[in-house]
């Protein structure tokens, strides 16, 4: 599915890359090419798209894992930890800080900004304290990584989602410096919207994933292959 | 319309020398250093480097297959570890890292006319982060029991068994290499495809890039999304090994005892290792293709038979490489629907393959061809990997590859295919670009010593070997033993291959002699000394300086094959060579600047 969505994208790109020119006739420079600009920033843009190509593979490989290992006959799902609510709820509280940070850009607003990226940063932080809470729950009430597939993939899942969190903390901490710092608001512009997108992506990852963990994915999926049988 | 007398001054002040990054100390020249060149250096010494220990391991397993015993420190344990060690070596360490992190760092900005990669510091991450997989992968053989023995494919359960060799640390540290690999990889191949979209300089389009960025490009853009699955195998084998999980491993009983495994899914990890396996075959070819295309062209003074095919075979190929990958598993097993349905994606990909083999040998037909090193690796090229090919054609069906899974006919099919071809086109590029890196020319004497004793001697090695398999001489053996199916020649035959093997061998010995002496001692070459028109040839420099372009950024005017223009002053026009080329009859001359 993800990599339909990928090949479609892959598709439409290369259409518009006048693939089917015979370069050998042509001579001297080509003007008004789709193409970027040729300069940095849209580069780190272009680059995050990719990032996020690499990361959505990588979730969609661990979907397809998990459906599969899920067929198998010894698998118990467990219960959903209440507190994955107020992660999921915490989760789009930062992305909404990040967005409003990027409207304080555009405002020029720098006590907006600084104020949205704290925030921003408070609430992911407070979205993997609760992920780490919830996995102590869940070990307190016996569901151990080892006891049972199910609970395997679940701290797996999380724990790889986590990481990206983590990994985006690093880049608005980057962006938080900068805006901290002399450089002004126009230095941190780019910062924050490759923030707010990658934040954007990690919620709606996070969005699948909860719905696959907590087994409506799979009833909506069994759903569907009911339709089609 | 064409705008041949745009200046290139309004581009060079897009690219303020500011934004480049300037080394201020030895060590962040050479060493930490974020110039694309230092970077692919680094990365193909690496690579050479852990390939000469992997290519020491196939010495060692060839002696233990005809002279058992005679090397008494093979045991069984020992010989299970070399292969391991050798394919996962040669494959993702070498093969993958040469091509990508060493071709594509050096080419893809020199050839685009770029001064470097867009993200600098990202690319050297991606070589520190190689070279620590790396020294991870050699650290297994200094840890209790050494490194795994589990077969390159890391199948599970026995890779994480206790009678596998390795499985104390080795697997571990291996999957952990594998991991660290992929992550370095990842922030590399961001680069070099942001790089192929924004960084290309003024005129040159996607249609002007010569073959080898475009074989590069699309095998980044398949690795970013073929290497996630290796990971998340990475990271579950992990959890199975380290925390007693259940993804791979079924309940099992070993030395009597009942592991504490259930249920798990060993076909599961052959899903996502293959689904990573198979692409990286093509990861592999397409960058071989691309630069095997351009040697061609170049030293056959022919433009390119059949460039828009050649593009769009190696889109295709990249797409479809990545709906083939159950035929791996043909006896895993699986839905045999499932296995039908895979042969034919598998068969359908020989279709643009064999475009592009038509199309290089049409490239030569009547070409002015020059029989230098790199034109003789890039035909053995041609005929290796048609042969590959072929026997791909056979193991693709499933009744063939039945009978045929696990012995020495795969053996010496994936060898031709992806070890023995791509390795001819790394030679042949090496042989070609040696100049540009360091201003000097490979001893002429010493590579032709270099090629036929390589190319005939990987010839009379794994043409027996399909031999073999057909025999049904199985593959991965430690010892045969008295097998009443095996004749005795089949062990004579094993003796020769054996004795080619090292022979072979010792051939590299000579070209890495010769990579070190021709640094010094080599004939000085010139700027150009293949008269190619592609722009890394022309830099105002040899070998480039930081900064590749000097002052001004080349502008493009032209495709990257104009060889042998009739009427043209010279036999190639450089890419960056303004104006138009003389009129001749068969150029519709209404077509030139087509779209515009």
């Amino acid at each position: 599915m993800f990599f339909a969505i990928i090949a479609g994208l892959a598709g439409w790109w290369l259409a518009r890359q006048r693939l089917t020119v015979k370069p050998w006739l042509e001579q001297g420079v080509i003007e008004g090419v789709p193409d970027f600009e040729a300069s940095r920033d849209p580069a780190k843009r272009v680059g995050l798209g990719f990032l996020l190509a690499v990361v959505g593979s990588l979730f969609a490989l661990l979907t397809g894992a998990y459906f599969m290992r899920r067929e198998l006959g010894d698998w118990q799902p467990l219960p959903v930890p209440p507190i994955l609510w107020f992660n999921t709820a915490m989760l789009v509280l930062s992305s909404l800080a990040l967005e409003w940070t990027q409207r304080a850009v555009r405002q020029r607003n720098q006590t907006q900004l600084r104020l949205g990226l704290a925030a921003a940063g408070v609430f992911a932080i407070t979205f993997l304290a609760g992920q780490l809470i919830a996995w102590g729950e869940l070990a307190a009430s016996g569901y151990l990584v080892d006891g049972n597939p199910a609970n395997s993939f679940f701290y797996l899942v999380t724990g790889l989602h986590g990481l990206h969190i983590l990994g985006g903390l690093v880049a608005l901490g980057w962006a938080g410096i900068k805006a901290w710092g002399r450089g002004g608001i126009e230095s941190v512009r780019l910062n924050v919207e490759l923030c707010a997108t990658y934040w954007l992506f990690m919620l709606f990852v996070w969005m699948a994933l909860f719905s696959l963990l907590a087994g409506w994915a799979s009833d909506f999926i069994a759903f569907c292959q009911q339709l089609l049988s | 319309m064409v705008d041949a007398t745009h200046g290139p001054d309004a581009h060079a002040a897009e690219f303020p020398d500011v934004e480049l990054y300037h080394p201020r100390s030895w060590w962040t020249r050479y060493v930490f250093s974020q110039d694309a060149k230092v970077i692919a250096i680094q990365y193909a010494s690496t690579a050479l480097a852990i390939g000469m220990l992997a290519l020491v391991l196939s010495w060692l397993m060839r002696m233990q297959l005809a002279f058992p015993g005679f090397l008494t420190f093979i045991d069984a344990a020992a010989y299970y570890q070399f292969i391991t060690m050798h394919g996962m070596i040669m494959v993702i360490y070498l093969i993958t890292a040469l091509f990508l992190g060493g071709f594509g760092n050096y080419l893809i900005p020199l050839m685009l006319g770029a001064r470097d990669m867009v993200f600098p510091y990202v690319n050297m991450l991606s070589y520190w982060t190689y070279l620590l997989a790396v020294l991870v992968l050699v650290a297994s053989w200094f840890t209790p029991g050494g490194p795994t023995g589990a077969g390159w494919t890391l199948y599970p359960p026995q890779a994480i068994l206790s009678n596998t060799p390795g499985q104390e640390s080795g697997i571990v540290l291996m999957l952990v290499s594998l991991i660290l690999f992929v992550i370095g990889f990842t922030m590399g191949g961001l680069n070099y495809i942001v790089t192929v979209l924004q960084g290309r300089t003024r005129g040159m389009t996607l249609m002007r890039m010569p073959l080898t960025v475009w074989g590069i490009f699309i095998a980044t853009v398949m690795a970013m999304l073929a290497f996630p699955a290796l990971f998340v195998a990475c990271v579950m084998m992990l959890f199975d090994k380290l925390l007693g999980t259940s993804f791979f491993m079924p309940a099992l009983v070993e030395m009597g005892e009942l592991l504490p495994h259930d249920g798990g899914s060993p076909i599961l990890f052959q899903h996502l290792f293959w689904f990573f396996g198979h692409p990286e075959v093509y990861i592999v070819a397409l960058p071989a293709f691309g630069i095997v295309s351009d040697l061609i062209s170049t030293h056959a003074r022919k433009n390119i038979f059949g460039y828009r095919m050649m593009v769009w075979a190696i889109v295709i190929i990249g797409a479809l490489s990545f709906v083939v990958w159950a035929h791996h598993m043909y006896v895993s097993g699986m839905n045999p629907y499932f296995g039908f349905f895979f042969a034919v994606t598998t068969l359908i990909i020989a279709v643009p393959t064999a475009i592009k083999v038509y199309n290089w040998v049409l490239t030569l037909w009547r070409g002015d061809i020059h029989l230098n090193p790199p034109m003789l690796f890039a035909l053995a090229f041609i005929v290796t990997f048609v042969n590959g090919g072929l026997t791909g054609l056979f193991l693709g069906n499933v009744v063939v590859d039945v009978p045929l899974s696990d012995t020495m006919f795969v053996v010496a099919h994936f060898h031709m295919v992806m070890g023995v071809a791509p390795i001819l086109v790394i030679f042949g590029a090496i042989y070609h670009w040696y100049p540009k890196i360091t201003g000097r020319m490979l001893d002429n004497t010493l590579a032709h010593l270099h090629f036929w004793v390589t190319f005939l001697g990987a010839y009379l090695i794994f043409f027996p070997m399909h031999y073999l398999g057909i025999m049904g001489v199985p593959r991965r053996y430690f010892e045969s033993g008295d097998i009443s199916f095996q004749p005795p020649s089949a062990h004579d035959l094993n003796i020769f291959i054996t004795v080619m093997a090292l022979i072979v061998g010792a051939a590299q010995l000579v070209f890495v002699f010769n990579l070190i002496w021709s640094i010094r001692h080599g004939k000085p070459s010139g700027g150009n000394p293949w008269r190619a028109t592609t722009l890394e040839w022309q830099t105002p420099e040899t070998p480039p300086v930081h900064g590749n372009f000097g002052r001004e950024l080349p502008v493009v005017y032209r495709w990257a094959y104009d060889y042998s223009v009739p009427g043209a002053a010279e036999d190639f026009i450089p890419q960056n060579q303004p104006g138009t080329n003389p009129p001749h009859s068969e150029a519709p001359k209404k077509r030139r600047g087509a779209k515009s």
